[in-house]
């Protein structure tokens, strides 16, 4: 049962309806990092996928670029409790890159330079859900927002689109990765609110 | 093991303010004496969820600003946003005598342990100060001697939090080590000019990077980058900084 704070209004508005449930809208966007901005220059840039012991696939920008990309209009959720609507992007589809790979193992570990990490059931990436995204409202996605590239996985909360995404490593079981080793949600489903790792 | 911690995290809390005091014009120091606080970690952030008469609720996040503490006592500052939901209310009507909820702590990558004997930096950017007034204070009340050194940059001599409590640290012996920059406007006879941190400004008034400090940058997102930029290239190990950020609409801290 809430303790009713005296005299609190609250400020609601329409838009609210559309939203996972404790949130609330912006406009603008805000950044959260764990350390500082990493700047990596595109000919040293490149994204692999491999299942723990090999290297499966590997793209250099120039190769990554020739791929198949599609534009996405989709709505982003910060656990910090910020949601922006109607967010464009470009990117490679991960159906895209996983196209290829024959595998049986049902987890992914993402890998950013600066060391962050992300875990992810590998169903959740498939099917037109997850991209690694280089552009933002038609623009080259800027460093602090996670350029080069960034995972873009709209329907868990944000800090499972990791920024400055250089990789995938398959796994045959879910392990936590740096927000969820930290006391975040394994999995983040915002509209179940799964914040915190025990919700 | 972890269950119980797990479980200590995301309960929700009574918590009766005993104390206001204003640092600001527009932050205020809340002290809340919570219902089986489980104890934190300088660095560490709390949910504080306000709820109206129909049971709308609107929550956020808030860094602590008291030292870890087994009394079960803990103090927030809070900065009022003028467009913000739950600020206002916090900064201006709350009262001592009310119940307020809350859970947490929460976070743990933003945090300094008192068993960290290495020299610390603390950056701070405005009332990005609170989370590093965790850790000066988990510091003193630790007996630490942990070199510690702040750089503070505020807007103004007005908008600088806990300043007598900050000029008293800063004169004892095993002291902590602070330097203010005005962004906008300076003391009196300030010796440098209003301006926003510069490389001269981090070569004066942080740790030379060869003896390998930890830093804690927090503030505001622009702040954030400029300043680990201006360490990263004073030649500061980029894993051995730790950032903790708010946009324009963030009420973390």
């Amino acid at each position: 049962m809430a303790i009713i704070s005296r005299g609190f209004a609250g400020r609601r508005s329409a838009a609210d309806a559309k939203l996972p449930p404790g949130q609330y809208l912006t406009t603008d966007f805000p950044v959260l990092s764990a350390g500082p901005t990493p700047h990596i220059s595109l000919d040293r840039w490149e994204f692999t996928i491999d299942d723990g012991n090999n290297v499966l696939k590997r793209w250099d920008w120039k190769s990554f670029r020739e791929l198949p990309t599609e534009t996405i209009t989709v709505d982003l959720h910060c656990v910090t409790r910020w949601s922006k609507l109607d967010t464009a992007w470009e990117g490679v589809s991960l159906d895209v890159l996983l196209a290829d790979i024959k595998t049986d193992l049902p987890y992914g570990m993402f890998r950013s330079y600066g060391d962050y990490t992300t875990n992810l059931p590998l169903k959740d990436v498939m099917n037109k859900q997850a991209w690694i995204a280089f552009k933002y409202n038609g623009a080259d996605l800027e460093p602090e927002h996670g350029g080069p590239t960034r995972l873009l996985v709209p329907h868990l909360y944000l800090w499972k689109s990791a920024k400055w995404v250089k990789g995938l490593s398959l796994m045959p079981q879910d392990k936590p990765g740096f927000w969820e080793s930290l006391g975040y949600h394994i999995y983040g489903d915002p509209w179940l609110e799964q914040r915190y790792s025990g919700e | 093991m972890a269950g119980t911690a797990v479980l200590g995290r995301v309960t929700w809390r009574s918590a009766a303010v005993i104390g206001l005091h204003d640092e600001t014009a527009t932050a205020r120091t809340i002290a809340l004496a919570v219902r089986d606080w489980p104890g934190h970690i300088a660095g560490q952030h709390v949910d504080v969820r306000l709820t109206a008469a129909d049971g709308y609720s609107a929550v956020r996040s808030y860094s602590i600003a008291s030292a870890p503490s087994s009394d079960g006592r803990i103090e927030l500052t809070v900065e009022r946003l003028p467009s913000g939901e739950v600020s206002p209310y916090l900064t201006q009507q709350v009262m001592i005598g009310d119940d307020l909820e809350l859970r947490g702590p929460i976070g743990g990558w933003f945090v300094w342990r008192r068993d960290q004997t290495e020299p610390i930096q603390l950056v701070a950017g405005g009332s990005g100060i609170v989370p590093l007034m965790a850790m000066v204070r988990s510091r003193a009340s630790a007996g630490s001697i942990a070199p510690f050194r702040l750089l503070y940059s505020v807007r103004e001599p007005e908008t600088v939090f806990y300043r007598d409590e900050l000029r008293a640290l800063s004169n004892q012996g095993d002291s902590v080590v602070i330097t203010y920059a005005y962004t906008r406007v300076t003391p009196k006879d300030w010796p440098r000019p209003a301006g926003r941190i510069d490389a001269e400004l981090i070569a004066s008034g942080t740790w030379p990077s060869n003896l390998r400090p930890s830093s804690y940058v927090c503030g505001p997102t622009s702040f954030v980058e400029h300043t680990t930029g201006l360490l990263i290239a004073a030649g500061h190990d980029r894993e051995k900084i730790r950032t903790e950020r708010f946009g324009a609409t963030g009420e973390r801290k």
